[in-house]
């Protein structure tokens, strides 16, 4: 990823509530397009969006936002950028499209194409049959959408999502998920999705940052960082005794990393080009039988378990 | 395939110049407040007082037996302390809930995500109570002294009293500043906009009572400048040239007016951030 295909760039940040370092040392590119901020919680997420929109000072470093600095210029970053908060948040007393409205007036767009975004956006989030109704008698799916609304209104070239499905019912979730995609996907807005569930920042990111413990644990794109420096196979086998331990020992003595899935299915690690060719060999060695051996694809949570150091 | 399609679509019309999100922020609370009806039966009632002396005015200038009512300069500032109840339930009525209400629904982080300074978002907030408290003092005194001058047909009493109109306008605007600033910094501190209301009138008449305690212990009026009521009053007087009321000098009670707003003004800075960080 070269620095011009970067929306965002940190260096070198650092951010401190205090004594408490939430972010320590950052360095870190976010690339076009859908990008997934990624890791537990307190791991440092929200703080380096809040930072990203000027709300957190940093202690040291530089951040940039679609090229602009963030110390000097958070007007025009915060012009072109939206930012749908994780918490619950909306102006009182006012129904859906007002609210809209006047957040695309807020964010500088005449009043009249305040008003008809506002209503272009209510019905892309699925809330047009209930613009007209209170925020404050939304559900929490509903305040969700409507979050996701106001941070569109002004249409951003980037969006900040923090945890945009938190609280949704399943449907919810899916159809929040199918909007973010196609916002990334198909109209052309890089965003960025804040979120603690891998399957969230899998099915609509192309690129993800794992954060953990105020630091970056690894970054890039989800297929690469899917792919394993050697393969990964589903095994199962019948030994002679019915004993499986001593094959276990023996696959880890010849260098491959073995767990135990099920009963008698195992996740076998084969480093190099060896594949299944010297799973066999070991096997036909050993005098065991392969009932059962498919590759195994690695998934997000893999990435983030390595990545966050989780066994 | 629909007719109009309702999906999501860039952006292509032009955007306003920054600086003005403050009058977007105004005119939307502005808005809501004259949507209520209770509010504008307030301000309604508000008028009334100016219609009384509108009609004393035609009397004393029409009716000879009436001339005891004329106008003088101390009638305006009379006029503008009987404003002072309304301009306190207006100040409760709009004040309370302007920043305790974006606190309480997280409102401030979707204002300061928008290309919108915290000082203008201050900004924005004051100007709707400011601009109702104007309405209830300012812009009746100023109509009072047009009504004058048509009632009476001439401009004698206005050019013999010509500092009345800076002396209102400069009264009004100082009163109005350090209540709005005031309560907006109370606003600042809670989520709740009644707790704030009660606050509110709890510094008013707290510090009127500690200045009527000391009074009745020392039976001087040198404590004044512990309450601010009688601050503005003092100061007041001096503007419209009446007798003081009370002992301490009116610059000491105008540093206490201009200090309120300067620690409204710190009290500001600190709460009205995006993030609120408790370290």
């Amino acid at each position: 990823m070269t620095q011009t295909d970067s929306v965002v760039t940190l260096d070198r940040v650092t951010v401190a509530y205090g004594r408490s370092v939430a972010l320590r040392d950052v360095t870190a590119s976010f690339s076009s397009g859908a990008v997934g901020l990624l890791g537990p919680n307190g791991a440092g997420k929200s703080t380096m969006i809040k930072s990203l929109l000027g709300f957190i000072v940093p202690e040291r470093g530089q951040m940039r936002v679609l090229g602009l600095d963030v110390a000097a210029s958070p007007l025009e970053i915060r012009a072109r950028v939206g930012y749908m908060p994780e918490s619950d948040a909306h102006i009182p007393g006012m129904n859906a499209v007002s609210f809209v409205a006047y957040c695309g007036e807020l964010a500088g767009l005449p009043r009249v194409d305040a008003m008809q975004r506002a209503h272009e956006v209510l019905f892309y989030v699925g809330l047009g049959e209930a613009r007209y109704r209170n925020v404050e008698t939304y559900s929490t799916g509903m305040k969700q959408r409507i979050k996701l609304a106001q941070a569109l209104v002004h249409d951003p070239d980037l969006l900040f999502l923090d945890e945009p499905t938190n609280g949704m019912d399943p449907k919810g979730r899916d159809e929040m998920l199918e909007l973010v995609r196609d916002l990334a996907h198909n109209k052309g807005v890089n965003l960025i999705l804040s979120s603690h569930l891998l399957p969230d920042v899998e099915y609509t990111c192309d690129h993800v940052v794992v954060m953990d413990k105020g630091a970056i644990a690894a970054a890039g794109p989800i297929a690469a960082l899917k792919q394993p420096r050697g393969r990964v196979y589903e095994l199962r086998v019948k030994t002679p005794d019915g004993e499986m331990d001593p094959f276990v020992e023996q696959l880890r003595a010849a260098g491959l990393d073995c767990h135990a899935t099920d009963e008698d299915v195992m996740r076998v690690f084969v480093p190099g080009e060896g594949g299944a060719r010297q799973l066999f060999a070991l096997a036909a060695a050993a005098s065991v039988q392969v009932r059962h051996l498919r590759p195994s694809v690695s998934t997000l949570e893999d990435v983030f378990a390595t990545a966050v150091g989780e066994k | 395939m629909p007719i109009h399609d309702q999906g999501y679509r860039r952006y292509s019309g032009g955007k306003a110049p920054r600086g003005y999100g403050w009058a977007v922020i105004t005119r939307a609370g502005i808005r809501t407040f004259v949507a209520k009806r209770a509010f504008l039966g307030l301000l309604l009632m508000s008028w009334f007082p100016f219609f009384v002396r509108s009609v004393q005015m035609y009397a004393a200038a029409n009716l000879p037996q009436a001339a005891f009512l004329a106008p003088t300069a101390s009638t305006f500032r009379e006029f503008l302390g009987q404003q002072d109840i309304f301009a306190f339930f207006i100040t409760v009525y709009v004040g309370a809930g302007l920043i305790a209400n974006d606190r309480r629904a997280n409102a401030l982080q979707i204002y300061l995500s928008k290309p919108l300074t915290r000082a203008e978002y201050v900004f924005g907030k004051l100007a709707i109570l400011m601009a109702f408290l104007l309405l209830v003092t300012w812009v009746p005194a100023i109509l009072l002294l047009i009504v004058q001058i048509a009632f009476a047909g001439n401009f004698t009493f206005f050019q013999t009293n010509a500092y009345l109109f800076p002396a209102i306008t400069v009264f009004t605007f100082l009163d109005v500043t350090m209540v709005a600033t005031a309560m907006l910094a109370l606003s600042s501190l809670s989520k709740n906009g009644r707790y704030v209301g009660i606050l509110y009138a709890a510094v008013l008449f707290f510090t009127q009572a500690i200045y009527g305690v000391l009074f009745a212990v020392t039976r001087s009026s040198s404590f004044s400048w512990l309450s601010f009521p009688a601050n503005l009053q003092q100061v007041g007087d001096a503007i419209f040239r009446l007798p003081l009321k009370y002992s301490t000098p009116w610059p000491v009670s105008l540093l206490m007016i201009v200090g309120l707003i300067g620690v409204s003004g710190l009290v500001l800075e600190r709460r009205v951030r995006g993030v609120e960080v408790v370290a």
